[in-house]
């Protein structure tokens, strides 16, 4: 397997943390070094988030990944996409939530919210795939279900057989949302 | 032997749990909190968070004269707070093994400066250990231990932001239990008054020479040879970057990073052609090295500010840069104050009355940014107090109606109160408030003696603000509920007016721990788009198309805006 970068990007309290607990384990189990990177602290309260994730069948050494280096970016919002696309390598794939949420100094009318994000990245990026994560969560039941349906999205562009996220998110998420999940996962995976 | 996926923090504490160490006290502080949290969940251990740091450690250093392998766990600016008795700890020596660990915050992630902590070890003369990820976070948590007993001293396990923050592959391993050393009297040792402290010192500065003299064979230091045109000295998180853009230069690794291993050094500079010296912050390593009469480059390449990282070292050696997308201009994201939180009643009145707010390290820092902007300075925990009492000293018994000092209740705990002691034996008018949300907030929920429950989430004795301030000899305590804005409004007023010492209290749980009905506010056809319910700074609340709306999925019910509004067009959705 070719070395994998994914970087995920969102905003404080979206859940994007969930996302990199099951591909680490998933890569643990599989049998490659993996390292995570997140964000704890001030930033988590409604700031930019990330999160990086590296999996290699060789030792992996920093645990960052940097501009020009994500093989995978999984955007939880749109400006937050058009924040790290830099990070995005060349022939890299990009899956964005087209959901809005605007800054405070977008909320105060100090600065504006880019206009046309997704053709901004279309224009940039060969492998751009938009979905609209918080619709699919909310039919599937809860709008919490946003990165469950990311993670299925993102799936098909990395080697693991789909059993295996569906088994790591049983073995993650509590009993009474599996359910939920899995399917919230499966129409990800499907868009 | 298990092999489980470790934050570097977790990785900490399970290596404290298998060295066999039974008595932790913290005080949290990111990026070092996960550590004391983790060891909280070993039965074997007991894990206490303290009121601050200086408590940690001499809590801790209490545990190791009595036998025990202990540790404390902080910050690196909670290393100021411990500095008392670290550096005297430092020529007391140990009895059961003691490791004090820090965790510097390189790039100001969640800190109000980068200061590096090495410099501390340094001045206090004892061995400090850097791990470079979550494996060696385990590993040389344990060897700080060995070395601690071997040694006799203190050892500061150095970490930081990227490396406490990192997840990897860990081997986990049994727990090495330990009896507790017999306790021996001992005032030559451990009475540090002059007499004694003289010879202590010599000690100290002894068994630093003999770690210097041995360090040549710690396992924890590695050369790994190369390419010889290139060798370049590093620790910690460096390597990382360093390995991932000059995979074939020459390395020398240090896991010792005071007193550094000079024979390796030495022997590492002899084998190449340059030396070059790759650390975050400032010249700690260049400097000692260039002393040694080694013509190391390093900070004449590389900055002292922020982080480091493969694609910045891998330009500076080879001019090579990644192919990608130039960066666009983008708003910024600010952290904010969540929707629901207690402290925006709060910030919203004193933006309003126009005062001065003198403010302390926590979420309620927020209130320093737009549209609230209502705070004035911020240095260090529980410096509110104590720069409102200089800030009237300064500018007179006036000044301080038109001033107040901002702080939460684990703020107040950690160092507030002998502010609060200074101002009422100093006598001062000022009014001091505290947002007692019951919890440790920015750090991630954490307890303290306000809470009723302990680090293990157990019942414990809830220590009560208001009787503490009044203990303090302070006349005037007021209580008030920070979403009644009328009687905050009115309690600031009276307070602020009264040329005597105030204490007010606001008090109501932590959105994120109590839940508020959970019934999201919607904006009615009332709405005259004055736009004052933006002047709150909630989340909740966006503009689209020219107008305020409440965005039902990031409401949580807590009207405060309505309250703000003066048209009554803000009301709680019915269902």
């Amino acid at each position: 397997m070719k070395d994998m970068n994914i970087l995920i990007v969102g905003v404080g309290g979206q859940g994007t943390l969930l996302a990199s607990v099951i591909l680490g384990k998933i890569a643990l189990e599989e049998g490659f070094d993996v390292k995570l990177a997140e964000v704890h602290g001030m930033a988590q309260r409604g700031g930019s988030v990330v999160t990086h994730v590296r999996i290699s069948e060789k030792e992996v050494c920093s645990p960052l990944i940097e501009e020009g280096g994500a093989d995978v970016i999984v955007a939880f919002e749109e400006l937050e996409a058009y924040r790290w696309i830099p990070y995005l390598k060349k022939d890299g794939a990009i899956f964005v939530n087209t959901q809005q949420i605007k800054p405070m100094p977008v909320i105060l009318g100090d600065a504006d919210y880019p206009e046309d994000v997704v053709g901004f990245l279309n224009a940039n990026a060969n492998k751009v795939t938009c979905l609209d994560a918080l619709g699919i969560a909310t039919e599937c039941g809860s709008q919490k279900a946003v990165n469950t349906v990311l993670l299925g999205a993102m799936a098909k562009e990395l080697p693991f057989p789909k059993e295996t996220w569906l088994k790591q998110i049983e073995s993650t998420v509590k009993p009474k949302f599996v359910e939920l999940n899995k399917t919230a996962f499966e129409k990800g995976y499907q868009a | 032997m298990e092999k489980k996926i470790m934050l570097g923090n977790e990785a900490f504490a399970r290596g404290a749990y298998e060295a066999g160490v039974t008595v932790i006290s913290s005080y949290p502080g990111t990026p070092s909190t996960e550590v004391t949290e983790s060891a909280a969940k070993y039965e074997e251990i007991h894990v206490e968070w303290a009121p601050n740091e200086k408590v940690g450690t001499e809590v801790a250093v209490g545990a190791s004269i009595g036998g025990a392998r202990a540790l404390s766990c902080m910050k690196h600016v909670g290393l100021n707070v411990a500095a008392d008795p670290f550096y005297t700890a430092a020529y007391t020596g140990v009895t059961g093994g003691l490791v004090i660990l820090v965790a510097d915050d390189n790039g100001c992630h969640s800190s109000q400066n980068e200061q590096d902590s090495r410099y501390h070890g340094r001045a206090a003369g004892v061995p400090i250990l850097e791990p470079a990820n979550a494996q060696e976070c385990k590993d040389f948590m344990k060897y700080a231990y060995d070395l601690s007993e071997t040694y006799d001293t203190p050892v500061l396990l150095r970490s930081n932001t990227r490396i406490s923050h990192s997840r990897g592959i860990v081997t986990v391993e049994d727990r090495q239990a330990r009896e507790v050393k017999p306790y021996e009297k001992n005032i030559q040792k451990y009475v540090a008054m002059p007499a004694m402290a003289k010879k202590l010192h010599i000690a100290q500065e002894k068994r630093l020479n003999q770690i210097q003299a041995d360090s040549k064979d710690f396992p924890i230091n590695r050369m790994e040879i190369n390419d010889k045109k290139m060798g370049i000295i590093t620790s910690g998180i460096c390597y990382q970057y360093v390995k991932e853009a000059l995979p074939n230069a020459s390395v020398l690794k240090m896991g010792l990073i005071n007193p550094l291993p000079r024979d390796l050094i030495q022997e590492f500079a002899d084998q190449v052609e340059e030396v070059y010296v790759i650390e975050e912050g400032t010249p700690f390593f260049e400097e000692q090295i260039r002393a040694m009469g080694i013509p190391a480059k390093g900070k004449d390449m590389f900055t002292i500010q922020g982080e480091y990282s493969a694609n910045m070292i891998r330009k500076a050696f080879t001019g090579e840069e990644p192919e990608h997308v130039a960066p666009q201009e983008a708003p910024g994201r600010p952290p904010l104050m969540c929707a629901g939180c207690p402290h925006r009643g709060l910030f919203y009145i004193l933006s309003k009355l126009k005062k001065t707010v003198l403010g302390d390290i926590g979420c309620y820092t927020l209130g320093s940014l737009p549209p609230m902007s209502a705070m004035d300075a911020c240095l260090c925990m529980g410096a509110s107090i104590t720069m409102a009492h200089g800030f009237e000293k300064a500018r007179g018994k006036d000044a301080a109606k038109d001033t107040v000092a901002v702080l939460g209740d684990s703020t107040f705990f950690h160092s507030g109160i002998t502010g609060l002691i200074n101002m009422n034996y100093n006598q001062s008018a000022g009014t001091v408030i505290v947002l007692d949300n019951r919890i440790t907030g920015m750090t991630g929920h954490q307890h303290n003696p306000s809470t009723g429950k302990n680090a293990k989430g157990q019942e414990a004795p809830a220590i009560d603000i208001a009787q503490l301030a009044k203990a303090c000899g302070v006349k005037h305590v007021v209580e008030v509920d920070p979403f009644d804005l009328e009687a905050v409004e009115r309690a600031v007023k009276e307070e602020t007016a009264r040329e005597e010492l105030s204490v007010i209290i606001t008090k109501r749980p932590c959105a994120l721990i109590v839940k508020q009905p959970d019934i999201p506010y919607v904006i009615t056809d009332n709405c005259k788009n004055c736009k004052k319910c933006l002047s709150i700074g909630c989340p909740a609340i966006e503009v689209a198309e020219g107008k305020p709306v409440i965005a039902p999925e990031s409401c949580v019910g807590c009207g405060l805006c309505a309250d703000v509004c003066p048209f009554e067009a803000i009301e709680m959705e019915v269902k």
